[in-house]
């Protein structure tokens, strides 16, 4: 009963009925090959809201994202022209490290020098994003100078489904245990919901929050090469602004900005809600320019009821039924 | 015991010493701008020119506008990211007053009406029901543009009346521009608004602690409210200044400009976290981001590269001294 309340299935249910609307006129967006070019489609998205979600939760915001997607990927692929025999194992491996360092100087910033995180990442977004300008000199790098294993990757076909959709229920898989099950996870919640007790159950802060910035960098890495493969075509303005669609997912999927509370299920939700907009809009002919405005009234929407949904319980009760006993 | 011994305990100066007004911040700022200023003299012979110094000056004035509210917006403890979007959809709305033969007067007026509205559609979300300002201004960051993109898609307005171009293109005196005269006035108007008088009391103390300023009779809502009216009514006067000065409106019209007014505030010397910082300092860093952008122009810097500097600058400036404070420490 408890989940038939819960926000997720309040999201989940929207999802279906904005689902049914679309197939009512065009019922070819709901068969299963769509479905799956939908979720394909909308993995970076689902990749980066979770890294996103890590940082939210400890009261932090990583605005740097999609620089550090766009220098990645832009890195990934100068890896590939210049050494086209290297194996996708070891431009994952860059990209994930690399990613990992990027959002380790953001981390840094804010452990050490306890700068806020919206000063911190704002800076290094345009910081980043002029790196990727300054090491491709402007240029793009187009899909005949890739290789075809390096393009192809993300795109093979593995039961019926691409890699790059199997990564992000790796992905989603993979968090769900860290959020819930580790030390880690519970850290990240433990540190956004209330600090100060945070430091006397011996948690550091500020490391916590160094982890969530590495964490969000190491993902935000990842998208960079599977973007760049996936559209084979790497230039500066790769995922301009797209910070902003991942921010939308978290808080559409119910993470409170104040931090330490939100689900990986319901942001996971939140990011597959706006792809399913972002993809059903050119198929039920409205101009993609509506897009940007759409995806701004679902913040506001969304934050709006959050709110609403916040004030009647304040943070999040992690052991229920223990208060329940007492 | 001498004279000297006696010195110290002088209690209570109501008088700065000297020592403390040569540490501050905005001496720091000066020092920095006249450093930049007579580096850029040795760079490039370009730059001691009166004419070259005016045209660098609209590389800050509009931001300049934008960034003095904010200052006020930023000590209150509130932030607004929306500013840049709310020059795009005051300026597509101008457009649009424009296609229907709108006089200059009116085209005016459509812009600053448009970012008062927008500045009221943040405030009251934000103070009516309580929402944070960080979120609500990232959404309305892209309803506004969003918007603008709706009713422009890809194209652009052109062939605004010829006396439009006055607020951009004109001069005053000389090499004085009028978007300059607009500064100063607006720089003098915000240094009495926060200094002296009460609302920029008001404004501090609930920076600082909003439930102590509720409880001492200031009306915490409306105060922030008036801040985020103000905010997109300066966001409004960029616009007319910046269509005018462009001749045109695109939808990506002043993107990534919010954080090149954030940038000037914090490097100002405010705290983003509320409670503190002056209006003359944003007015140095005015100057110097605009020296800045202006030096590194002459020198063939494309855009891309200077936004890396501004971005080195924006977490510089914060970074350093908290740096300094540690190695101190030890």
């Amino acid at each position: 009963m408890t989940f038939l309340k819960s926000r997720e299935a309040i999201l989940l249910g929207a999802l279906v009925v904005l689902l049914i609307l679309i197939a009512s006129r065009f019922p070819s967006f709901i068969l299963p090959s769509n479905l799956v070019a939908v979720f394909t489609d909308t993995t970076p998205l689902l990749i980066l809201a979770l890294g996103q979600m890590a940082v939210i939760l400890t009261r932090c915001i990583d605005l740097s994202v999609a620089a550090n997607l766009a220098l990645t990927g832009m890195v990934c692929a100068m890896i590939n022209v210049a050494a086209p025999g290297l194996p996708i194992g070891f431009v994952l491996v860059v990209a994930l490290s690399l990613g990992a360092v990027l959002g380790a100087i953001n981390g840094l910033f804010v452990w050490k020098l306890g700068i806020p995180s919206i000063v911190v990442t704002l800076g290094t977004m345009t910081i980043f994003r002029g790196m990727v300008f300054v090491i491709s000199e402007g240029q793009w790098i187009n899909a005949h100078e890739m290789t075809a294993a390096f393009t192809g990757w993300p795109r093979h076909i593995i039961l019926g489904v691409p890699v790059m959709a199997w990564i992000g229920l790796a992905a989603f898989a993979i968090m769900a245990v860290v959020m819930n099950s580790t030390t880690l996870g519970r850290s990240f919640f433990a540190v956004g919901g209330n600090p100060h007790a945070a430091v006397y159950t011996g948690l550091n802060v500020g490391r916590t929050q160094f982890y969530a910035f590495v964490l969000s960098g190491m993902l935000a890495g990842l998208c960079g090469y599977l973007w760049v493969a996936r559209y084979a075509v790497a230039y500066v303005d790769i995922a301009g602004g797209f910070e902003l669609d991942v921010v939308a997912a978290c808080v559409i999927g119910g993470l409170s900005i104040a931090g330490g509370a939100g689900t990986v299920f319901g942001t996971v939700l939140g990011a597959l809600f706006l792809g399913v907009v972002k993809n059903a809009l050119p198929v039920v002919n409205i101009s993609p320019f509506w897009q940007l405005a759409i995806s701004g009234a679902a913040i506001i929407i969304a934050v709006f009821f959050n709110a609403r949904a916040g004030k009647a319980q304040q943070g999040r009760v992690i052991l229920k039924s223990a208060e329940r006993t007492q | 015991m001498s004279v000297l011994d006696l010195k110290p305990q002088m209690p209570n100066r109501l008088t700065t010493p000297f020592e403390r007004t040569f540490k501050s911040w905005e001496m720091l700022l000066v020092g920095v701008a006249v450093f930049i200023f007579i580096f850029n003299c040795f760079a490039s012979p370009y730059f001691l020119n009166a004419w070259n110094l005016s045209d660098a000056t609209f590389n800050f004035t509009e931001k300049a506008m934008i960034a003095f509210a904010m200052t006020l917006l930023i000590i209150s403890g509130e932030i607004d990211l929306s500013v840049a979007a709310i020059i795009a959809l005051a300026s597509t709305m101008m457009g649009v007053a424009m296609e229907a033969g709108a006089t200059t007067p009116v085209l005016v007026l459509v812009g600053l009406t448009t970012g008062v509205m927008c500045g009221a559609f943040n405030g009251v979300l934000i103070t009516r029901f309580g929402l944070p300002s960080i979120v609500v201004t990232i959404g309305t960051m892209s309803f506004f543009r969003g918007l603008s993109y709706i009713i422009l898609g890809d194209g652009a307005y052109r062939g605004y009346p010829a006396d439009f171009a006055w607020f951009g293109q004109g001069y005053v005196f000389w090499v004085i521009s009028v978007e300059f005269v607009i500064f100063v006035i607006l720089a003098v108007f915000y240094t009495i608004l926060l200094h002296k008088t009460n609302f920029g009391r008001a404004i501090y103390a609930v920076g600082n602690n909003a439930t102590a300023a509720a409880f001492s009779g200031i009306r915490v809502e409306r105060v922030k409210l008036i801040l985020f009216l103000l905010t997109g009514l300066m966001s409004g006067l960029a616009a007319v200044c910046l269509t005018s000065r462009l001749g045109s409106t695109r939808p990506s019209i002043a993107s990534g400009m919010e954080l090149e007014v954030v940038t000037m505030v914090v490097l100002g010397g405010v705290n983003i976290l509320g409670g503190s910082g002056s209006v003359p300092g944003v007015i140095i860093a005015a100057f110097i981001m605009g020296l800045v952008t202006f030096g590194l122009g002459l020198l063939n810097v494309p855009g891309i590269v200077m936004s890396i500097f501004l971005g080195v600058l924006l977490i510089g400036v914060i970074a350093l001294p908290r740096l300094w404070s540690r190695v101190r420490r030890g």
